[in-house]
């Protein structure tokens, strides 16, 4: 009897792979979504005002941000994207895009950097954050993610983040890895990649700044991670925190080669 | 003072395609606050294109184009150097105008 009941089962089964290998899958359809989506990234309106950001005399001291030192330099710009995070003599600390814009704020037009990183996503001067990482991300748009890791403190900020990357915490005992340790995986029709490894070209860290289709937002890699402890019922971290910086190095040294996309668009 | 359009149009031949990219909230007049107040409508009316300063493209708009909209249509008869302005108009009567040169 359970024979037979399972049997008609299994056809149907057979049949139904049958017919989806014919269509397009799941993926494929996505992709096209996106290529329909690129021609009008709404990015480029970020990535304008960030622009303009940078060149703008503001703040107390009434002074651009043309000479910070993004790591190649004052006010070298292009390339500096995809060799952050990096160790910076000035602050004797490992920086990212974002916390270093944090420094050239406050040191340069003697703006509150603490106050902006208590700032939420998406409020004040957040925005002038995200919108001049979106800018600075494009103009090393296509080149290929290489990290330093040659001083002391950027290996140790690569192994600080591959712990917070495995650890597990919270109520639902997720980890990063819980989610970006396998391939070929999805939240509903959302590609999760494999970020223990090399996602490839702009996938993972190559991809952010992104703007968000479903929310019309513009997020940067830091409220990325953010969102992604969210999920994962951690309490927030802080804005440009050590913490952050160590996962984008992770990240980072392990999309090493990989081109990078942003500012992307998604979903 | 509303923020710049981005507008970019290309000619190959007769057609010339434009596309344009605003910066608008467009609010629908559907959502509601935190506080479970509605959030007023706030969203592009009219949009008008023009080609050397004549239109060739009007459009009326409601609360249901999306957040940072992006439009693209053709132009036939354009040139390179030729000047394509876009206008557009919201419910509160702020307006913006930017142009660009067909390339």
């Amino acid at each position: 009897m359970r024979m037979t009941r399972a049997l008609p089962l299994m056809v149907w089964a057979a049949l139904g792979s049958m017919s989806a290998m014919a269509q397009k899958t799941a993926v494929q359809s996505i992709e096209e979504y996106r290529a329909m989506l690129q021609d009008g990234n709404p990015a480029d309106l970020f990535e304008a005002k960030g622009e303009d950001l940078w060149k703008q005399k503001r703040g107390p001291k009434n002074t651009s941000l043309e000479k910070c030192d993004l790591g190649k330099g004052p006010g070298v710009v292009k390339g500096a994207f995809v060799e952050l995070p990096r160790y910076f003599a000035d602050t004797s600390k490992v920086q990212d895009l974002e916390s270093r814009l944090l420094t050239c704020m406050e040191t340069l037009q003697g703006l509150n950097a603490t106050e902006i990183a208590k700032t939420p996503f998406g409020k004040g001067e957040q925005n002038n954050v995200t919108a001049l990482a979106t800018w600075i991300a494009a103009e090393s748009k296509g080149m290929k993610f290489n990290l330093p890791q040659a001083h002391a403190q950027e290996k140790a900020f690569y192994e600080v983040g591959k712990r917070l990357f495995f650890q597990r915490a919270g109520p639902h005992d997720f980890s990063c890895s819980s989610c970006h340790g396998q391939d070929n995986t999805r939240i509903r029709l959302q590609d999760l990649p494999n970020l223990t490894k090399n996602p490839g070209d702009g996938v993972g860290f190559a991809a952010w700044p992104a703007y968000r289709v479903s929310n019309g937002q513009m997020w940067g890699m830091q409220q990325r991670l953010n969102d992604c402890y969210r999920q994962q019922r951690f309490p927030y971290p802080g804005f440009a925190s050590d913490a952050t910086v160590a996962l984008g190095m992770y990240l980072g040294v392990n999309s090493k080669g990989s081109a990078s996309v942003a500012p992307a668009i998604k979903r | 003072m509303a923020d710049p359009m981005r507008i970019r149009a290309q000619a190959a031949g007769d057609k010339t395609t434009v596309r344009v990219l605003m910066s608008h909230e467009m609010e629908s007049g559907q959502r509601k606050d935190a506080a479970g107040k509605i959030v007023p409508a706030w969203h592009i009316q009219e949009v008008e294109a023009k080609l050397n300063g004549k239109s060739v493209m009007t459009a009326e708009w409601g609360a249901s184009v999306s957040k940072n909209p992006f439009l693209q249509f053709n132009v036939k008869g354009a040139k390179a150097g030729d000047k394509i302005a876009v206008t557009w108009k919201d419910n509160k009567g702020d307006t913006r105008t930017d142009e660009a040169t067909v390339s």
